[in-house]
């Protein structure tokens, strides 16, 4: 019962969140709507006995991604106002709804697995072996590594001050 | 009535929705970026729904949502570089004037 309680509230703030994001005309105000969806998805995560990703959510995504955003939007000093849509707001309306139409269709239309195994938690310790014991998901961590170090010189390189 | 996959299909696909609608209708190219943001939350919300509704006991859908995270970082990073370069260069980040490349 606890958990349907969850899901609605954190469902509804994650898209009041993502709704802030495109209709605020501040820029900050805009950047903490993120913020507010992030957490919020974080939380759908922890409901989905997903604990060490809910966790990675916030590392990453409240505590990386978005700081860099409002770092960008100091940076670039376009802070009131910048916000305005462009003149395909009307067209970028239509596909929108059109995509969630052709989405929610397709899923109430499918008849999906459902398994009724009860999940395991902590998932922690079953990622790990996952990731570096068996099936050969290790090379992938290790591409995922030269990825994130590539994108680090690659930004450096791209913003620095010539 | 309890929570089911489809419940979190659909706040998915809304989510995505939005995102979409933002990234196409917005001329800031940081706004841009955080509906690209909020369309890849959508995507590791499905993902992470997948692997606890239909294989909850293999987490395979969990390992595909971390790699995408970290795909997600590196483009965020990749992305704001970027647009402080433009910035510096033109003074600007309104993406309907940046059109150099566009045929």
């Amino acid at each position: 019962m606890g958990i349907n309680i969850a899901f609605w509230v954190l469902a509804i703030l994650a898209v009041s969140g993502a709704l802030i994001v495109v209709s605020m005309h501040n820029l900050l105000r805009t950047a903490l709507g993120l913020i507010l969806c992030f957490l919020s998805i974080a939380g759908l995560f922890i409901t989905l006995s997903a604990d060490f990703l809910g966790i990675v959510q916030v590392l990453v995504y409240v505590g990386a991604i978005a700081v860099l955003i409002i770092i960008a939007i100091m940076l670039t000093r376009e802070v009131e106002c910048s916000n305005m849509p462009s003149r395909f707001k009307l067209l970028a309306l239509l596909s929108g709804i059109l995509f969630l139409g052709v989405a929610i269709w397709v899923m109430l239309n499918t008849d999906w697995p459902v398994s009724s195994t009860t999940p395991a938690v902590p998932t922690t310790a079953t990622l790990g072996n996952l990731l570096f014991n068996q099936s050969g998901l290790v090379l992938a961590v290790e591409i995922a590594a030269m990825l994130i170090l590539a994108a680090i010189i690659g930004a450096i390189s791209v913003a620095r001050e010539k | 009535m309890s929570i089911g996959l489809t419940h979190y299909l659909i706040v998915s696909a809304v989510l995505f929705s939005i995102g979409l609608y933002g990234a196409l209708s917005r001329k800031n190219a940081i706004v841009i970026l955080m509906c690209v943001e909020i369309m890849l939350n959508a995507a590791n919300l499905s993902l992470v729904a997948f692997s606890r509704f239909i294989t909850p006991d293999q987490l395979s859908g969990q390992t595909l949502a971390i790699f995408s995270i970290v795909v997600a970082a590196a483009e965020v990073s990749v992305g704001l570089a970027i647009i402080i370069a433009l910035y510096r260069q033109r003074k600007n980040i309104d993406v309907s004037n940046i059109n150099l490349l566009k045929w």
